[in-house]
């Protein structure tokens, strides 16, 4: 096998490596928390806690 | 003031809405230029040269600064508006609060195609060099491409699944070394350093100047853009920087200065090292033009390093598109402009995971099976939509809040001359566009109108009325 063809060989492998570990992850992350835990992320949290906008 | 330290280990990004889980702030200024300029400076080492083929060196000349005026506009009025409505989503985010919900989801999709579209430029692109690598070196004649193309989006979804501070200070490195690149180049090639190689003077006289006239400089300004394409990126960041009033205004406006230099110096070198013919050929001419004039310098270290400076400068910007894409769909999740699911934020990681793996397969699609020029074409139209919503934004928010109401981490200067100019500017570009590409430019807006139907018949009940407008804002005038 040629130096390129081992590299794309290595390329597939490496992207399946990548793509399996976000998938574990994702899975057993949604398995371990609750969903209003993970969806109870909010906007304009620092500006609540130090700001009032009062000039 | 509140009385508990929200920079804190155990409370950042958490809050008195009920958030148990929050993105992490822990981004300062040189990220926020490093996501900007890391989205855009690929345009200056590929692209941007077909503004040559369209209207000559002088057109793309005028044309760079023309789009320059614009992104100016863009950065200025961005680094009010950001620094101000500091949240995730970025324009989607300021749309949401200052205009209506309409908007806000119309401009959510812009920016989510604009940045898969242009990720997956990106990666066809890292994809095509990496392949001209293997056929430079003798190795094989014809590389398959697509395991690379596959093995970039992934990497880098996998680097942004784990966190944001390591995936901007990556971004941060890369863009630092291609833009130091440019700058390496310059100092070799006009003179400052050794003799010059440029022919400025044999290669711009005569026909060369602007061989199509007025109207080539009109047709130059679609790739004009190409320059500044993504440096309105850095407002995705605003949930996550330290300090919003102070790191956004300041990683923006770093972010155009460092475009217009290094767009300047990109063609100054390119006009002056290449015919203008071959130059303007993106496709069968210069593909790179920066790597082009650093092997026409005949010097093996800048051929090498303009060589590593194009990878890197793909790379960052798919990495910032990756970043800027699944920010915007995860604040349309949060606020249930789209299904909930996605707004969802990684109790370890604190990234928004479910938004960037939805993406993934959406880019791997557009990259492995749609054609370059279609993708890109798409990614700008879809931009430039974004930056005419941003003057009629800018005018309202200045309106309904005006000075003293609220505080600004940054005002922009002579309001409302950049809005007016932008509009103008804007106006202009989609006339140069429709000249070339009209067709899609019109099966675009047929897109955007079919989804706006749907969004307002269909989604509009979901929507979280009254709990999306966190903000402690005074009410707006008027209201």
């Amino acid at each position: 096998m040629t130096f390129w063809g081992f590299m794309e060989y290595a390329a597939w492998a490496l992207s399946a490596v990548f793509g399996l570990y976000i998938v574990t992850d994702w899975l057993r992350t949604d398995a371990t928390y609750p969903e209003d835990v993970l969806t109870s992320s909010r906007e304009g949290e620092i500006e609540a806690m130090t700001e009032e906008h009062r000039m | 003031m509140s009385d508990f330290d929200i920079t804190s280990d155990t409370m950042d990004g958490m809050g008195p809405h009920g958030t148990k889980v929050g993105l992490l702030r822990v981004l300062g200024p040189a990220h926020v230029w490093a996501l900007g300029v890391g989205i855009v400076l690929v345009g200056e080492y590929m692209g941007w040269n077909f503004a040559v083929g369209k209207g000559g060196a002088y057109a793309a000349l005028l044309a760079c600064w023309f789009a320059g005026i614009l992104y100016t506009c863009v950065a200025m009025i961005d680094s009010e508006v950001t620094s101000t409505v500091a949240a995730a989503g970025g324009q989607y985010t300021q749309a949401k609060h200052i205009i209506g919900p309409l908007m806000a989801f119309n401009v959510g999709l812009y920016l989510v195609f604009a940045y898969t579209m242009l990720e997956a430029a990106n990666a066809i692109t890292a994809g095509y060099l990496i392949s001209e690598v293997a056929r430079l070196t003798g190795g094989v004649v014809e590389l398959d491409q697509r395991p690379f193309i596959v093995l970039v989006i992934m990497f880098l979804a996998w680097l942004n699944y784990r966190g944001v501070l390591a995936t901007l200070t990556f971004n941060l490195v890369i863009t630092a070394i291609a833009f130091s690149a440019i700058l390496i180049l310059f100092l070799s090639t006009s003179g400052i350093l050794g003799a010059g190689e440029t022919h400025h003077a044999e290669l711009m006289a005569g026909q060369a100047a602007l061989p199509y006239g007025w109207i080539g400089v009109l047709a130059a300004i679609h790739f004009g853009l190409w320059f500044y394409l993504g440096i309105e990126g850095t407002t995705q960041a605003a949930e996550e920087v330290r300090s919003p009033a102070r790191a956004l205004p300041f990683g923006t406006l770093a972010g155009i200065m460092t475009l217009l230099i290094a767009a300047t110096l990109t063609w100054y070198i390119c006009v002056g090292l290449i015919p203008w013919e071959y130059l303007g050929d993106g496709v069968n001419g210069s593909v790179a033009p920066l790597f082009d004039a650093a092997r026409l310098s005949g010097t093996p270290a800048l051929v090498w390093l303009l060589g590593i400076g194009t990878l890197f400068a793909t790379l960052a910007s798919a990495n910032g598109c990756i970043n800027d894409a699944s920010r915007a769909w995860f604040a349309m999740g949060r606020d249930k402009y789209l299904p909930g699911w996605f707004g969802a934020v990684h109790p370890k990681y604190r990234t928004p995971y479910r938004s960037i793996i939805f993406l993934v397969p959406i880019a791997l699609a557009f990259a492995l099976k749609v054609p370059l020029d279609q993708v890109v074409t798409f990614s700008i139209l879809s931009g430039l939509l974004e930056y005419t919503f941003m003057p009629l934004n800018v005018i309202l928010f200045r309106r309904k809040w005006p000075m003293g109401v609220i505080k600004r981490g940054y005002e922009h200067p002579f309001h409302p001359i950049p809005a007016i100019a932008l509009l103008c500017l804007c106006s202009v570009a989609y006339f140069a566009v429709f000249l070339g590409y009209g067709t899609q430019l019109v099966a675009m807006i047929v897109f955007y109108i079919v989804a706006s139907l749907w969004f307002h018949f269909r989604r509009y009940r979901f929507v979280s009325r009254a709990a999306q407008f966190t903000m402690p804002w005074p009410r707006p005038k008027g209201y």
